[in-house]
Formats: C-alpha cells, sequence, structure tokens
C-alpha cells in the first residue's frame, strides 16, 4: 500500500521529539515576556507535525486523508482565531499583559 | 473453484478480509484511514473547545493562572511528556512490524506501548495525589486552600478545574487507548494480521498518536506557564 519507513526515521523522529521536551522545559524558565507562550506553541507545534507527518504517516496517505487531518487545523485556527477577535477586540481582557 | 460466478471463486480469489463492498484490499484500508481520521476531527472540535475556553479564562486572568504553576510539578510534566513520546514510538514500530507481518514483533511492540501507556497513568496518579495533599483540589464541598495567593484564591480554581478537566479528560483517552491495545494485543495472539491486513492495528495507532498529540500541547499549556516568576 505504502513504503514502509525505517526503524532509523521513526528513532530519528523520537530522538528530536525528546530533545524538543527537554527544550520546551528549559526555554519556559527563561524570562523571554510574552513570546515565552509562543514559544512553547511554535515548538508544540513541531512536534505535532513530525508526529502527523511520520508516526501516523500521514506524509505517505492519499490527499483526501491529508485534508481531512488539515481541515483539524483550520477549524482549530477558526474557533481560536474568532475567540481572540470577539474577546481582544471588546476590551474585556486586562491591558498590556494579556498573557 | 471453476465456477467464476461462484461465491466460492470469488472467496478464493481475494483475502478473508476484504468486505465485498471494497474494491480492493488498499482502497479498503484508505477508507478505514479516512474514517478514522473523520473521528480524529470530531476529538479534535471535543477538545479544541476545552483548549479555547482555556485560552478566554487564561487571557482573562493571567496572574492568577501564573500563580497556579508554583504547585504544579514541570518535571513530571516532562517526564510524562518523555514517556508518551517512547509510548508513540514503539506503536510506530508495531505498526510497521504488522505491515511487514512479523507478528512477533508487533506483540512485544504492542506490549511495550501499553507498558509506557500504564507508566504515564501512574505518573499521573501520583501528580493528582500531591494536588490532593496540597488542598488543591476545587471539588464541590471544597477541597481548596489558596492561602498562597489569597488575592487570586477564586480565580486559581478556574485554572486548576480546567487542569483536571483536561488532563482527566486526556487520561480517560489514554485508558480506552490501553483497551484498544490490549484487543489489538489479543487479535495478533489470535493471528489475525498479516502484512496484507493489519487496518485495525493501524488505526488503533493513529488513535495512540492522537492522544499523544493532546498532551504535547497539554504540557506546557499546563505546567510551563509562569515558571520565570518567583512568586513565593
Amino acid at each position: 500500500m505504502h513504503e514502509i519507513p525505517s526503524v532509523r526515521t521513526y528513532v530519528i523522529i523520537w530522538a528530536i521529539l525528546t530533545t524538543m521536551t527537554f527544550v520546551t522545559y528549559y526555554v519556559a524558565q527563561v524570562e523571554l515576556g510574552a513570546w515565552n507562550i509562543v514559544v512553547a506553541l511554535l515548538i508544540a507545534f513541531f512536534k505535532m507535525m513530525l508526529v502527523i507527518l511520520f508516526f501516523m504517516n500521514v506524509k505517505a496517505e492519499s490527499p483526501l486523508t491529508k485534508l481531512f487531518a488539515g481541515a483539524g487545523f483550520f477549524w482549530m485556527i477558526l474557533l481560536l482565531g474568532q475567540f481572540f477577535i470577539d474577546y481582544v477586540s471588546r476590551g474585556w481582557m486586562p491591558e498590556g499583559k494579556l498573557w | 473453484m471453476a465456477d467464476a460466478h461462484g461465491t466460492v471463486a470469488e472467496h478464493a480469489e481475494h483475502s478473508p478480509h476484504l468486505r465485498h463492498h471494497f474494491d480492493d484490499m488498499a482502497q479498503q484500508f484508505d477508507s478505514a484511514t479516512l474514517g478514522m481520521w473523520v473521528f480524529l476531527l470530531t476529538e479534535i472540535m471535543f477538545f479544541g473547545g476545552m483548549f479555547g475556553a482555556y485560552t478566554v479564562y487564561r487571557g482573562m486572568y493571567p496572574e492568577a493562572f501564573a500563580s497556579t504553576s508554583q504547585f504544579m510539578n514541570p518535571f513530571y510534566g516532562a517526564l510524562n511528556t518523555a514517556v508518551l513520546i517512547v509510548s508513540s514510538l514503539t506503536m510506530a514500530l508495531a505498526v510497521r512490524a504488522s505491515r511487514l507481518g512479523e507478528q512477533k514483533m508487533l506483540q512485544l511492540f504492542l506490549i511495550l506501548t501499553m507498558i509506557f501507556g500504564l507508566a504515564f497513568l501512574v505518573i499521573k496518579g501520583f501528580e493528582y495525589h500531591e494536588h490532593w495533599v496540597d488542598m488543591k483540589v476545587p471539588i464541590i464541598g471544597g477541597h481548596w486552600n489558596y492561602s498562597e495567593f489569597p488575592q487570586f484564591a477564586r480565580q486559581a480554581q478556574i485554572m486548576f478545574c480546567f487542569y483536571f478537566f483536561m488532563t482527566g479528560f486526556h487520561a480517560l483517552h489514554m485508558v480506552v487507548g490501553l483497551g484498544l491495545m490490549t484487543t489489538i494485543f489479543v487479535m495478533a495472539k489470535r493471528g489475525t494480521f498479516s502484512s496484507s491486513y493489519f487496518t485495525p492495528v493501524e488505526i488503533s495507532g493513529l488513535y495512540w498518536h492522537f492522544v499523544d498529540i493532546v498532551w504535547i500541547f497539554l504540557f506546557p499549556l499546563l505546567y510551563l506557564i509562569g515558571r520565570t516568576k518567583k512568586l513565593i
């Protein structure tokens, strides 16, 4: 059906994921202000992409499956994006210290 | 066998696992994978609602949320992240073994996956116990004492509610995942799978990886907020 990824590929992906877990753990202790959450979420996003593309092997799936997986992201962006538009624009959030 | 229109001949020509409404095993496999992704989309919506609500309340009470990090144990959180990532690796290797038709390896990796999944739940249990001892469980009737930061006593309850609901539902998914793995293991033991039929292994793997991804986001959002601020 699809070509079978090598054990080497899986182990490399695992090593990157574990390394990124330590990175996110230590970066959280460095004062970056509002950027702490941005960095943490970027790392989480990167880890998620590795899991989806390699462990879940979406890389090799049919275009239709890729579309459905992508729809999940799209839905989350809509949800969180609309939350931000609504709450931030109404001035309900405390100023200057959003996170 | 000679009768091309007979049911006996029809079955002899294809895998016994091929349902008749599919053209071939590849199409059946793609359909099952797509179906699993549709299910995972509903799971994204399920967890997405909680992540969305968390976003709003954390935006409203950033300091109260940051204060709760003093009572989280990021070491346990990081350890659990590492344990789940290893379990995802063994799960991926189990799927690989099933594709190659290596039955012994498949069973070995399924058992390893279950062991790491169980380890995650045990560590989570230790954490819940710590919160209980700390009086940081805002249940009805109140097992709650936030005298360290009295100004956040009410708002921090919201954060701990999110914490218990999000990690609780995640743990529930882990329990379901362990049930799935047990089923797959029994099927593997009975010799159900081969290099031409491994769909249940594959889609159970998708579920397991999805639960891993949820934790990848829960870890920074629940454990790693406000760690740079020394409030105590």
